[in-house]
């Protein structure tokens, strides 16, 4: 369910480190909290975007969500895809739907980043 | 651990769990909000039908032999108009004209009304008809004997039928009959919040989950889909029907939110009557009116709204109609900007995006 290639975050989204450049999504878990997702926004190429800070959001049906960027840099590419087919985000969420690429500013940062298996333990119901 | 531990289950709370329902704490109770997707769940009700579990909803039951007086002075419809057999909505009202509550007031004999209100009013509701009962009628909480399910779409009839004994073709839209559904004793309603044909039936909790069964058997042929309170709003927002704490509050009136139609000045007295008059008299201020957005954006419940570069008014219901494939909304404005056709700007999210009034409903089915 959640590939131990990618590093998490406590807000729900992953990064998948290539080099210097990160892809961007929202976890297999976000999307299923949402439910069906209409509508997604997302920053341009040449934004910078920081750890922490909202980077765009996404809609569901019932709800709005921040998206926060997991690490900090310089947007090099945008997944134009989603504009026109927002529910691939809900299909194929740790694929396909990544969101941004990011050109890694502070790759020191992924170390504060979760793996998947303490993000798996994290988002566990509470026993 | 839920922050809402304390909160009710209905009897259909352990069915939810095996459809694989995602539950939320609406109202004090815990509730499915969907099983296999809100748009899913949507597109069942509008083309073939669904099922809901509406059991939190409440019940009150006025009776005796001035049960019609009291009925009719606690809410703005006129009672006298109903005849048995038949259910009008309605609205309990506070002296100064704002809403205690929505309601459905259920004619099932000259001396006895049954009430359907809602679940998180409830219990506001009763001691509020209570406080005014000065007739010799009895007042009854009578939630607890009652769950109810909603049984909705162009398929729902041809669901129910199956059983049932009582020819439903021949309940009129807004009317209702006792008989008996798989058997067990059920009151069955013609009414719903969905803009669709359907029924809503007040059965005995304890065989709610058979029934539920059942009536998911009759419908397997049409495709039909257990549905949470996702679509249930989705629907109700389509069909412009109000939502309690939404359209309608205790500082709203059945005027201002464009229900002057369930309210019968003429009948004469009853609770909230001097307020609306004096209110029609001095000039209603603000009006309830839908819109679409045309620039991209989703309008969300309480994003402001701007006319002419400044603040004009609220979102009252917002989100996306997955039938209309559009962004759709209700929302409040000044009485002299109420009007069909205005460009306005909703702040989504600290932006300001177009959107345009129009008329309501958003959607209405072809009869």
């Amino acid at each position: 369910m959640y590939p131990e290639d990618l590093r998490y975050t406590k807000e729900h989204e992953w990064v998948r480190v290539e080099g210097a450049v990160g892809a961007v999504g929202i976890t297999f878990h976000a999307q299923e909290q949402l439910g069906d997702i209409v509508y997604v926004e997302l920053p341009r190429t040449g934004d910078q975007v920081t750890q922490g800070k909202a980077l765009g959001s996404v809609e569901s049906v019932k709800a709005v969500s921040d998206i926060y960027a997991p690490v900090s840099g310089e947007v090099i590419a945008v997944n134009e895809a989603l504009a026109s087919a927002p529910e691939t985000l809900n299909q194929d969420p740790h694929g396909a739907a990544w969101l941004i690429k990011i050109k890694l500013s502070a790759p020191e940062e992924l170390s504060q980043l979760l793996s998947a298996a303490d993000y798996q333990a994290y988002i566990a119901p509470a026993s | 651990m839920h922050a809402e531990a304390a909160a009710n289950r209905t009897p259909l709370f352990e069915a939810h769990r095996r459809h694989g329902a995602r539950m939320v704490s609406f109202g004090g109770w815990e509730m499915p909000v969907q099983y296999s997707g809100i748009l899913d769940e949507h597109r069942a009700v509008r083309q073939a039908v669904g099922l809901f579990d509406v059991s939190h909803m409440g019940e009150i039951e006025i009776r005796g032999p001035e049960a019609f007086q009291l009925a009719d002075f606690v809410t703005t419809n006129a009672v006298a108009r109903l005849k048995t057999g038949q259910a009008q909505y309605s609205g309990l009202l506070y002296e100064h004209g704002g809403f205690v509550d929505d309601i459905l007031v259920h004619k099932v004999a000259g001396d006895h009304y049954f009430l359907c209100v809602n679940a998180a009013n409830q219990e506001k509701d009763y001691e509020h008809i209570r406080g005014v009962n000065h007739w010799a009628a009895e007042v009854e909480f009578a939630s607890p004997r009652y769950a109810q399910l909603a049984i909705q779409g162009p398929r729902a009839l041809t669901t129910l039928q199956k059983l049932t004994a009582s020819d439903l073709s021949a309940i009129a839209y807004y009317h209702f009959r006792d008989g008996a559904v798989a058997g067990v004793p059920a009151r069955i309603a013609r009414t719903g919040y969905t803009g669709e044909d359907g029924f809503e039936i007040y059965v005995p909790p304890p065989e709610a989950p058979r029934i539920w069964d059942e009536v998911l058997g009759a419908g397997a042929e049409f495709g039909i889909k257990p549905c949470g309170l996702g679509a249930r709003n989705t629907l109700r927002l389509e069909a412009k029907m109000a939502l309690y704490g939404h359209e309608i509050h205790a500082s709203i009136t059945p005027l201002e939110a464009d229900l002057a139609w369930i309210v019968k000045m003429d009948k004469g007295e009853f609770l909230g009557r001097a307020a609306l008059a004096r209110q029609r008299e001095a000039g209603i201020g603000r009006k309830l009116i839908g819109f679409e957005m045309r620039g991209r954006g989703i309008a969300r419940d309480g994003y402001e709204v701007f006319v002419d570069g400044r603040p004009a008014g609220w979102v009252t219901s917002g989100g996306p109609s997955p039938t209309l494939n559009k962004n759709i909304g209700l929302c409040y404005l000044p009485r002299e900007l109420a009007e069909i056709g205005r460009k306005i700007h909703v702040a989504v999210r600290g932006q300001l995006v177009e959107a345009e009034t129009v008329a309501t409903p958003f959607y209405k089915r072809a009869k």
